[in-house]
């Protein structure tokens, strides 16, 4: 399975200030957050299609999203994830003693997750974050 | 007659736009005007997902209770707690800030807004250095030169450049806007002729996708201009004059350069940041030559690599440029009252954010009081979370320590933090359902407007705290 080594970044986008409105439970809000924006050719790179499942795995965690084509290229190896749950198990949470954690410019590798599902946003809950 | 309430301001991001108007029918908002697709979902949505009733969990379920239970069951766990975390505050009316730092105080536990997580090295720096900043207003007037460092606006404040920046209207500026639209046009033009020549030819014969980085004519002439500098092609840099791309996590060297470019010192390298020498003289030139130059930065400088450090050279690169011209400096600030939780948490403390009362009186030390910190040490033991989901946002460490404590959660809407919740306690929305204060980004305090009735049995923030702090004193004197 080919795999790329890319820096992640994190940040806002209209769609995701749009989808949190609409209610964090909502159809519109996953489908905002629950993506990788990626440069057209990383895309072809992996092998994949726009909407495949990827997994992407940092010195901190994985997660599966959706991979969707930039719209502003290029930027190779430079991927995108909207600020969200799914982002958020992947982000660095060492502050250097500053207290602001890393969450843009971090090094992730990404592969095809031909067989892994996104998760829902209760699933994600239920999977890393439910008491035992 | 329609009833239009104006003048409304939009409580959703630091661009606290004043401008609104709203229909309201039968008590419920039919229509928003001047508003940005943000705004106008927030007012139209507001009322989805939201809770109405408290809740408590009980054998591991949410379970519907009255809000006097809710409210004891509140105190008993912050009182009960050694340790115990506040957290949120942007959110929210200066007035409940307020009184959360009386309850920080009363539960000797520490008291932590978003910039933590957002502008918090801005603040370390500002601290350090001193900022020259000024209101919007005067940006609007009169700013020639704008550069968006690190932000993307478009997506986090879609009408910061249409209102106070570069397509605003000021007395001494014009619009940039026809400039925008001439090179959108421009633009669409190339792509249409390419296309017919690809067809005509029947191969593809543009050239492929890389880097322009020629500088514009219209950075050059007299008038508006607007910058974006940023590690990818956003939506706002497509709306600027010039576009400068910069490789990820070297903003520092590439501030730095500039610094050194203003001062005519001389670089002996071919290329900073990814970006040749030869473009940067040039535009640090433009910056020098300018009647009045902003800088906005964003998270783009405070999320990466040199976090605090970065913002102190973007300080000081605009600290030399006004030895040659006037250059001011601006965060931009993301939550609508993020800047007044910073505010309010001074004046009552002495400190902005990462607030500690564990010994009685307020220490602040940001990498060891900080939310983040706290929490992936795992040294709370009991969480109130207010106008704030920490659970979506924070890194997974961390929102997993939140989460294995007695968490308390004050929020109108139904969020991954209050779905992981002990106590929901749901709030009216501050901004539609109650009325309040807020600071814009540029320090500015503002009304918040109460334009429909909340529901029934839901109170406003400085309400449930107020509720909350005098149970605490009431279980802390018969403890005593």
């Amino acid at each position: 399975m080919p795999k790329l080594k890319v820096s992640l970044l994190t940040g806002r986008t209209i769609d995701q200030g749009k989808g949190k409105e609409f209610g964090k439970l909502s159809e519109e809000y996953w489908k905002s957050v629950a993506i990788c924006e990626m440069d057209p050719n990383d895309i072809k790179e992996l092998g994949i299609r726009e909407n495949d499942s990827i997994k992407i795995t940092t010195d901190f965690g994985s997660a599966v999203v959706r991979a969707v084509k930039s719209k502003r290229t290029p930027h190779p190896k430079v991927v995108f994830i909207p600020y969200g749950p799914w982002a958020s198990l992947i982000m660095n949470p060492r502050t250097h003693g500053t207290g602001m954690p890393s969450l843009k410019g971090i090094p992730a590798e990404i592969e095809p997750a031909p067989k892994e599902r996104v998760l829902s946003l209760p699933e994600l809950l239920k999977e890393h974050y439910a008491r035992e | 007659m329609v009833p239009v309430i104006s003048g409304v301001t939009c409580p959703v991001c630091g661009s606290f736009c004043d401008d609104i108007e709203l229909v309201v029918k039968n008590n419920a908002i039919t229509d928003v005007k001047n508003a940005c697709a943000v705004g106008v979902a927030k007012f139209l949505n507001y009322t989805n997902h939201r809770h109405v009733i408290p809740l408590i969990r009980k054998n591991g379920e949410l379970v519907e209770t009255s809000l006097d239970e809710a409210v004891r069951k509140s105190a008993e766990i912050l009182v009960d707690a050694t340790y115990p975390i506040l957290y949120g505050w942007s959110s929210t009316s200066c007035e409940a800030i307020r009184v959360g730092l009386e309850l920080a105080e009363e539960v000797g536990g520490v008291i932590d807004n978003t910039s933590t997580i957002c502008h918090g090295p801005s603040i370390l720096s500002i601290q350090d250095i001193g900022i020259s900043s000024c209101t919007l207003g005067q940006l609007r007037h009169r700013a020639d030169i704008v550069i968006y460092w690190g932000s993307n606006p478009w997506s986090a404040h879609p009408r910061h450049i249409e209102r106070y920046t570069a397509f605003s209207t000021g007395r001494f500026q014009a619009t940039a806007w026809r400039g925008y639209l001439s090179r959108l046009g421009a633009i669409l033009t190339k792509k249409r002729l390419m296309r017919a020549v690809n067809l005509v030819l029947r191969r593809d014969v543009s050239a492929p996708p890389g880097i322009d980085r020629r500088l514009p004519y219209s950075l050059f002439r007299k008038g508006r201009k607007m910058i974006v500098v940023d590690v990818r092609r956003t939506r706002s840099a497509e709306l600027a004059d010039y576009f400068l791309q910069v490789e990820p996590n070297s903003d520092y060297e590439l501030l730095q350069a500039f610094r050194m470019l203003i001062r005519d010192e001389e670089l002996d390298v071919d290329e900073v940041a990814g970006v040749p020498v030869e473009i940067l003289e040039e535009v640090a030139d433009i910056m020098i030559g300018c009647e009045l130059g902003i800088l906005f930065f964003g998270l783009g400088l405070t999320m990466t690599k040199g976090k605090l450090r970065n913002i102190d050279a973007a300080l000081s690169l605009v600290r030399d440029l006004n030895q040659r011209t006037k250059f001011l400096i601006m965060p931009m600030r993301g939550h609508f009252n993020v800047t007044g939780a910073n505010v309010v948490f001074t004046w009552q403390t002495g400190y902005p954010y990462a607030v500690d009362f564990s010994q009685g009186f307020p220490r602040y030390n940001p990498g060891e009081t900080s939310m983040i910190d706290i929490l992936c040490r795992g040294e709370s033991d009991a969480g109130l979370i207010i106008a704030s989901d920490p659970v979506a946002h924070f890194p997974r460490e961390a929102a997993q320590n939140l989460v294995k404590n007695p968490l308390i959660v004050i929020d109108p809407e139904v969020t991954p933090t209050s779905l992981m919740a002990d106590v929901v306690i749901p709030s009216a929305f501050v901004g539609i359902e109650v009325e309040g204060t807020a600071y814009r980004m540029d320090h500015v305090p503002l009304p918040l407007k109460k334009v429909v009735e909340p529901p029934e049995n839901c109170l406003s923030d400085v309400e449930i705290l107020q509720r909350i702090l005098r149970e605490a004193r009431r279980i802390r004197r018969r403890y005593n």
